[in-house]
């Protein structure tokens, strides 16, 4: 079963997201900051990460990057999910290597398409 | 509404555009009335409806049945049919025209999401030399509808649906809440207002006609008419596009079904159009 790490400060996001993506059959782990979810990947690689972008501690952009550089890193898919919605936050995700960019409010149709969007 | 005011938007809908409308529907007829009757001056749907029954005025009915016909669309919906056309209909036609253009027609183009989704394709590659040359019309019943998508304005649901994130930072930027499509690859576009099952005959040959998700909504005969319609746009070596496993193709011998892809089809040789 495919998993997928997912990284919010928001417990209700993370359970929103949690129930999409069961339903569509990946297997969920939680963080609620990228500090958690750099230990998270370090422990076991995930097949796809959905990652916040404000978050305390580490954001999300902080962790997309250090997540790049370790060693397996480049092999997740990381789908970001957040409200930032404006061009330059997208580009600077892609450039940091994000796959995928949702923009909130999300639906599970989104969170399905943008996951194909990214090869899973 | 009453049954009889459902039983006028249906026949309306029926003999102006082959729609069928489902008179369980009663939800989905409101929904789209209601707007129709705001926007006119009524305060209610059925004071829209006695309007049309009385006068008759061919404004009127045609904003009932366009608002009746308004279907949803998606960005790059079903994605194989684009991944066909990018990889396999696209480059046999353009070989097969020489460096003439490859014509291509989003029929019921709705929102026009499907005609710009072609366009990107044709934007992305034109950046190489020697790409084919592609020519893209798009046309729909509603006016609204072909207002709407000659903005190439979408909301922020609406870029998400289809949508990769690379293309939206590709070929959009940020208008407001909302996502405007770029001016070059709108101009890719040529639009009309075409009814369907008015006959097609006079419509121009087109190598690749997207029809998709269009046909169901119609009755048999307007089904079977603008098939065999299109077997005058479509040349031999050209493609219908239906939608993936739409069975609104087999109504008519007029086009077959390709083995092996779905919602692809190419004229029946045999077949021999009726005379107009």
């Amino acid at each position: 079963m495919r998993t997928c790490l997912v990284v919010d400060d928001s417990r209700v996001i993370r359970k929103v997201a949690r129930r999409i993506l069961e339903d569509i059959g990946y297997e969920i782990a939680e963080a609620a900051d990228g500090m958690e979810a750099l230990a998270w990947c370090r422990a076991a690689m995930p097949d796809a990460v959905l990652l916040d972008w404000n978050m305390p501690v580490m954001n999300g952009i902080e962790f997309l990057r250090r997540l790049r550089e370790e060693p397996g890193g480049d092999s997740p898919v990381v789908v970001f999910c957040t409200v930032e919605n404006d061009m330059a936050h997208i580009r600077e995700a892609l450039d940091a290597g994000a796959d995928e960019y949702i923009m909130k409010p999300f639906d599970g149709d989104i969170i399905a398409a943008k996951l194909a969007e990214a090869g899973l | 509404m009453r049954a009889e005011e459902i039983a006028l938007v249906a026949v309306l809908c029926r003999s102006r555009a082959g729609l069928k409308v489902a008179a369980d529907k009663t939800y989905l007829i409101e929904s789209r009335l209601q707007p129709v009757a705001r926007r006119e001056g009524f305060d209610s749907i059925p004071k829209l409806l006695s309007e049309v029954r009385e006068r008759r005025a061919e404004r009127l009915i045609w904003a009932v049945v366009e608002a009746m016909c308004s279907s949803e669309s998606s960005f790059f919906r079903d994605r194989t049919p684009f991944k066909q056309f990018e990889g396999e209909m696209l480059p046999q036609l353009a070989k097969l025209r020489g460096g003439g253009p490859v014509r291509v027609w989003s029929a019921a183009c709705a929102t026009g999401q499907e005609v710009y989704s072609l366009a990107m394709l044709a934007e992305e590659m034109s950046a190489t030399e020697g790409s084919p040359r592609i020519e893209l019309a798009a046309s729909d019943l509603s006016r609204l509808a072909l207002e709407r998508a000659q903005t190439g304005l979408y909301n922020q649901f609406e870029v998400q649906r289809g949508l990769p994130i690379r293309r939206l930072a590709q070929h959009f930027e940020k208008d407001g809440d909302n996502w405007r499509l770029s001016e070059a690859v709108r101009q890719r576009v040529r639009w009309r207002r075409i009814n369907l099952i008015a006959g097609l005959r006079q419509v121009g040959r087109f190598d690749v006609v997207f029809c998709r998700y269009v046909l169901g909504h119609m009755t048999e005969e307007a089904q079977r008419k603008v098939l065999e319609d299109l077997t005058f746009i479509v040349p031999d070596d050209g493609y219908l596009v239906l939608g993936l496993h739409e069975a609104a193709g087999l109504v008519t011998p007029a086009f077959q079904p390709i083995v092996g892809r779905p919602g692809l089809f190419r004229r029946n040789p045999a077949f021999v159009a009726a005379a107009a």
